[in-house]
């Protein structure tokens, strides 16, 4: 079977979300990768060097410099004719893309796949993760996205893929153009890809508390920093930073949930964390039923005690 | 201007799914259902943009949904949230993404709507498809994971919540919009308007009206619960944590 896989990347470097999906594409065949944009040579040059990869198509072309699915989806569907199945990773752009992809080519989209069991059959988290599906399709050609928490990342080195261009010509933005956005600064690690998360809760009960108790703690482990879905409504952190069904899904080697009681959809987005420590004044908070270690007590007494005796 | 919703009726958000001990899948026998959260906010937004909030020009909500008969109940919701009348698709066969879009799609075709406001995912398949794969079959444009809608008589302006943060995109009409959670706030029923949705036009069709094959393309082979966590341990003070973190290598 002949794969293609969405690369998604800033126009500089690739994601490594990416890398995922190309150890799942790898486990149906033959793997090529679609670069996409505008001015992408570096990062044509960078996806070359990726392990396991045959080929690196690319599409040079100023309408693809943001990726709109209204402009990437013909242009994968044209590529789709010498291909056998498409992956993208389940990220907001990959979802975006893909079922648009799986539309125009008249094929059902198997969304946020956990594993590959054979070339038609997949696993995938149903009802906020509460359930594990397996599904075979019945369709010709595959379109899939990929849970990047879910698959080892294929090395990003060692790799000798073929760059061939493609043609991209007579692509635009007609009836969707980009306007502009607005991406929040990181100074920490990325929220998907950190090895230790420190995550906060409506306990915080401000912003200000947010940055003075959470922060410095992450800041000692290097780690990154979540929120519940209550942190963020109620204003005290910026929308990405929401692990959960509708939010990240995330699975570091250690998740602390601080002040975050255990909704269902808070845990659909990191309960495949390695460990998971939880520190929550009230004991039958339902965190505690999937925390590995848990610690009840004053968040303001404990975590600041932490902080200063790592 | 008109405005088209389709809402799906879920296992209500509050209820812990439960597997069925032969694996064929959730149990939904005798379970609270419910409106799917997105669709509610997908209401909301129709209804504000009706109301002159955030653009306006809106004169008529359509409500739509495919499913089971009792899938009135969630349109009858819809209704007495301020939708003016209702088309329910009776199908007793799940019908998926793939083929909701290809409904959707012929009523578009059949109603002519400016707009298409669903919800991002329904919370029970946790698909994220069926306003993209609407979008892709009509060849118009999509604005996914939506926070912010402002409406003119001839475009959209949508901002979207991306990974790291939000995008804003223009498109032309007619548009499809999904919803995210921040979009708004969904309203409640009060009485007098879930009385009045009884009389609202609620229109039944089938998938065959609309001449739609619906045929599956997956199958389910089995749904299992996932892999359970070991019980942990409580620690008793923070000393003893910070031991447990250093013996993981987090901390030195």
């Amino acid at each position: 079977m002949k794969t293609l896989v969405w690369v998604e990347h800033d126009g500089k470097t690739v994601k490594d979300a990416t890398l995922a999906v190309v150890t799942a594409a790898s486990k149906l065949g033959e793997v090529d990768l679609l670069v996409a944009g505008s001015g992408i040579d570096a990062v044509a040059a960078e996806a070359a060097r990726i392990a396991g990869v045959s080929n690196v198509l690319t599409a040079d072309n100023a309408a693809l410099e943001h990726p709109l699915a209204e402009t990437v989806a013909p242009l994968i569907v044209k590529l789709m004719a010498d291909h056998d199945a498409f992956l993208a990773p389940a990220t907001s752009n990959g979802k975006n893309i893909a079922p648009r992809v799986a539309a125009l080519l008249d094929v059902m989209q198997i969304s946020d796949i956990l594993s590959v069991e054979s070339a038609d059959t997949f696993t995938r988290p149903i009802y906020a993760g509460n359930a594990i599906a397996t599904v075979q399709t019945s369709d010709k050609k595959l379109v899939i996205t990929v849970r990047g928490t879910a698959f080892e990342k294929a090395a990003p080195e060692g790799g000798t893929a073929n760059v061939v261009s493609t043609d991209s010509a007579g692509l635009e933005q007609s009836v969707s153009t980009y306007v502009g956005s607005e991406i929040a600064k990181l100074e920490r690690p990325e929220l998907t890809s950190a090895k230790i998360i420190v995550s906060g809760g409506r306990a915080l009960a401000s912003s200000e508390n947010f940055h003075a108790v959470i922060e410095p703690l992450a800041d000692k482990l290097g780690a990154a920093v979540g929120a519940s879905r209550a942190a963020v409504d109620a204003g005290y952190v910026p929308n990405d930073y929401q692990v959960g069904q509708t939010g990240k899904i995330v699975a570091p080697e250690v998740y602390m949930a601080i002040g975050i009681s255990g909704a269902i959809q808070h845990l659909a987005g990191m309960k495949d964390s390695k460990t998971i420590i939880a520190i929550n004044k009230d004991e039958d908070a339902p965190i505690f039923q999937v925390a590995d270690i848990g610690l009840v007590g004053d968040l303001f007494k404990i975590v600041p005690e932490l902080t200063s005796k790592l | 201007m008109k405005v088209l919703v389709p809402v799906k009726r879920v296992l209500d958000y509050n209820v812990k799914p439960r597997v069925k001990a032969d694996g064929t899948g959730v149990d939904l026998a005798n379970v609270k259902m419910s409106m799917n959260p997105f669709d509610e906010i997908a209401v909301e937004e129709a209804i504000r943009l009706k109301e002159g909030k955030n653009g306006g020009g809106v004169t008529e909500i359509v409500a739509v949904s495919i499913g089971e008969q009792k899938s009135q109940e969630t349109l009858r919701t819809a209704l007495a949230m301020g939708a003016d009348r209702a088309i329910l698709v009776v199908s007793d066969e799940k019908v998926e993404p793939l083929g909701v879009a290809k409904l959707l799609k012929a009523i578009v075709d059949a109603e002519k709507p400016d707009l298409v406001i669903l919800g991002k995912q329904a919370i029970d398949d946790d698909n994220n498809q069926t306003g993209q794969m609407l979008a892709g079959l009509l060849g118009v444009g999509q604005a996914t994971f939506a926070s912010k809608v402002e409406l003119t008589a001839d475009s959209v302006t949508v901002t979207r919540e991306v990974d790291g943060g939000s995008e804003t995109e223009k498109l032309s009409l007619p548009a499809i919009i999904t919803t995210d959670l921040r979009l708004n706030e969904p309203r409640y029923a009060s009485l007098p308007n879930i009385m009045k949705a009884k009389s609202k036009p609620l229109d039944q069709k089938t998938p065959a009206d609309y001449g739609v094959d619906v045929t599956p393309r997956l199958t389910t082979l089995k749904v299992v619960e996932p892999p359970k966590r070991t019980a942990g341990v409580k620690v008793a003070d923070v000393d003893e944590l910070v031991a447990k973190l250093k013996a993981l290598g987090v901390a030195k």
